[in-house]
């Protein structure tokens, strides 16, 4: 007999799709959270292959800072034209502009925890019972603990404590009014894998990925890139470097590391040799030791 | 330069209390396969110093919690992530005590391998049992047992041979079907990736080499053709106008294109016509594929039906004889509805009668208690609403589970294997 068994990407991409036709089935009206990132460009892309030929029978949800990479947002607006989905854009300038939040000033503003008053108020306002996102246990010690199906209370909030217990692939996503749920399906996935995934499938991703010549300001042992949304410090001065992102985020928080690789090869042999996490450059992380945990109990992704 | 043709992937469940050098284990094994990272490493050493720590705790790389991290404890299921050329690994890491039973199985319930920790100075205790049985249990496939701490006791080969033999003394007991022995020492890195200079007479692996190598491809069943149907894909598209997937993750046995099918519950017979997936179509689909296949034939097909082979069929019955272990605070209440939820198929039930409840320490079984609380582990005989197409938990570890869904919080209670 042969040897039935398929290498572990597969098994991975498998999992995914389970997950997300488990979300189709379970939910009225789920959407996939989506920021122009490689981890949201993955789980697009697994959503794709669920329900082919049909299309995804979700829309698409970007909460949008302000604060982009310009180069994602066209990515992001071409992607979705592809893909022939539908996409709402949450936007934390109109959480401000209503008064909902107030933005933080200072050297270290960032509209980083803003963006959790966004989320919840579109997921009210559309009222959506499933946000699909593409946090990975690997990221961050936090989300280790996170289940696949994540329940959230009528407020958003994460009871880490008190989390369902989650056994072989029976996903309870069963809630009362009001509540919803976050769902992972790349919850096992690791960075590596995501972007073994990207080139085993050709997966095409923004050019800010890539190594590029760049603006930038060292902070704190980061680099952050340097734009219109960053206040400098009086002593703090912008260099050009040649840099690529690791993870794609908020301009204000999201750090980009020195590097030549220009192909997604290239990319793979600077991660297998990489002695950083990709968190490593998140400014949001480092607020505190428990950072993480503390956002994602009050609704952060 | 690229390599995944070739991994696979293998999940491990650890189970092991503060002192029996499981989170040491752990880290040795992430950080000789270089999967801890700088800033990771910065992190802990900064939280183990000012928590008044001498050495690096490698606890805090899976204690993520504020309060795990504040009472030294692990509460819940944490997930870690490691790979090597040949495989990636993800381990469940649970805490061993016996009010943990449930996080144990919940570890458990997906694991191809269970690592087990023995002290090499105490030798097989009651924890060890119950890590076993649970292993058992739940029907991981292969168990480590790693005698641990082998420094302490001089690398001495009588007390870790004599460790070997109470172990299958009990495990003639149990369900299992591989059972291998490594003895190490995690601190010192005695044959977890390296070979042990100090054990001459060990001919075996080194757990790492066991890890990478230890046939998987076998744990799944592939001779009881099973697809559960989880979503029907119906594409609003003119090109489309026909097309009805019958989409879902294979759990058993192998489909082929051409293969006559059995629909359950309607007893419906049709061919397969295609297993398609993006792009592309299979001539066969085996577990854990998710697929979506196109039938022959147009029947009314809806999420929780099944697909079987005429001659090969799960058992269709509304009463279940099963194996439970309860999740919740609020004890198990007989004749009180609850959902069951098996496969991709949801309906209510009662738990009409406790059989036994099990003692997972001495493996004695109790007829006179029928009061189950969170941790315990029971035989019960369950009534669902409609008939569920299901195997033995042992046939089939995807067909034989279900969990229970509490009515009114809609928790999750307690997980059941069937008999």
């Amino acid at each position: 007999m042969r040897d039935y068994h398929i290498h572990h990407l597969k098994e991975l991409e498998q999992e995914a799709i389970f997950v997300m036709r488990e979300v189709a089935a379970q939910f009225e009206r789920p959407v996939l959270l989506f920021s122009g990132g490689k981890d949201s460009i993955v789980m697009a892309h697994v959503a794709k292959k669920a329900f082919h030929p049909a299309t995804i029978p979700y829309p698409l949800m970007h909460v949008d800072t302000g604060h982009n990479f310009p180069e994602a947002i066209e990515f992001r607006d071409r992607f979705v034209k592809d893909l022939g989905a539908e996409l709402i854009v949450a936007s934390v300038q109109e959480s401000i502009d209503k008064g909902r939040v107030t933005e933080e000033t200072g050297a270290y503003a960032s509209r980083n925890m803003l963006q959790t008053t966004t989320l919840l108020d579109a997921i009210e306002q559309h009222k959506i019972d499933a946000a699909l996102g593409g946090g990975r246990r690997d990221e961050e010690k936090a989300r280790a603990k996170e289940r696949f199906f994540s329940h959230r209370d009528e407020f958003g909030q994460w009871d880490p404590k008190n989390q369902r217990p989650e056994l072989w692939s029976l996903f309870n996503g069963r809630k009362k009014p009001g509540e919803h749920f976050r769902v992972f399906p790349l919850s096992n996935w690791t960075e590596m894998d995501v972007w073994q995934y990207i080139l085993m499938e050709e997966i095409d991703i923004p050019k800010i990925y890539f190594s590029h010549k760049r603006k930038v300001v060292v902070r704190d042992d980061m680099l952050l890139a340097y734009s219109d949304f960053i206040n400098l410090r009086g002593d703090e001065e912008i260099k050009e470097m040649e840099v690529r992102c690791r993870t794609v985020g908020d301009m204000t928080c999201t750090g980009v590391v020195e590097s030549k690789a220009d192909s997604l090869e290239d990319i793979v042999a600077e991660i297998a040799a990489s002695r950083v996490t990709e968190r490593g450059g998140r400014a949001d992380d480092k607020r505190s030791d428990t950072a993480m945990e503390d956002r994602k109990k009050e609704g952060y992704f | 330069m690229l390599k995944y043709e070739e991994m696979e992937l293998l999940r491990f469940t650890t189970a092991g209390s503060v002192d029996d050098g499981k989170s040491t284990l752990i880290g040795r094994l992430l950080y000789d396969s270089k999967s801890i990272f700088e800033d990771q490493l910065e992190a802990i050493e900064k939280s183990s110093r000012r928590a008044g720590g001498e050495e690096v705790n490698l606890a805090l790389l899976t204690d993520g919690l504020k309060d795990e991290r504040a009472q030294g404890i692990t509460i819940d299921v944490a997930y870690r992530y490691f790979s090597t050329p040949k495989r990636k690994f993800i381990i469940a890491d649970t805490p061993g005590h016996v009010q943990y039973t449930r996080n144990m199985v919940t570890g458990a319930s997906t694991a191809n391998l269970a690592l087990i920790l023995v002290d090499a100075r105490h030798g097989v205790v009651e924890q060890t049992l119950r890590h076993a049985y649970i292993a058992s249990l739940l029907k991981i496939p292969h168990i480590a047992l790693c005698v641990n701490k082998m420094d302490l006791v001089d690398y001495d080969q009588e007390t870790f041979e004599r460790i070997v033999e109470d172990f299958k003394g009990f495990a003639t007991k149990l369900d299992v079907k591989d059972i291998r022995f490594v003895p190490i020492s995690a601190l010192k890195g005695d044959n977890v990736v390296n070979r042990s200079e100090k054990m001459k007479w060990y001919n075996g692996s080194t757990l790492l080499y066991l890890l990478e190598t230890i046939h998987i491809a076998g744990d799944y069943n592939h001779v009881d053709a099973r697809l559960p149907v989880q979503y029907v894909v119906r594409p609003q598209k003119d090109e489309y106008h026909d097309y009805r997937g019958y989409a879902g993750q294979i759990a058993g046995g192998i489909f082929r294109v051409g293969d006559e099918v059995e629909i359950l519950p309607s007893g419906f017979q049709s061919k397969v016509k295609s297993i398609d997936v993006l792009g592309d179509s299979l001539p066969e689909a085996f577990p854990p594929l998710s697929v979506s296949v196109q039938l022959e034939d147009d029947f009314d097909i809806s999420r929780g039906d099944m697909l079987a082979k005429p001659n090969n069929k799960p058992e269709a019955s509304q009463d279940i004889d099963a194996t439970v272990c309860w999740f919740n605070a609020k004890p198990l209440q007989l004749k009180k509805k609850y959902y069951i939820r098996h496969t991709t198929n949801e309906a209510k039930c009662i738990v009409n009668d406790v059989v036994y409840k099990m003692d997972v320490n001495t493996l004695k079984r109790n007829t006179e208690d029928a009061n189950i609380a969170m941790n315990d582990v029971a035989r019960v005989k369950i009534r669902a609403t409609k008939p569920l197409f299901f195997d033995s938990y042992k046939r089939n570890r995807i067909t034989g589970s279900f969990i229970l869904i509490d009515e009114g919080t809609n928790e999750t209670v307690a997980a059941g294997m069937i008999v």
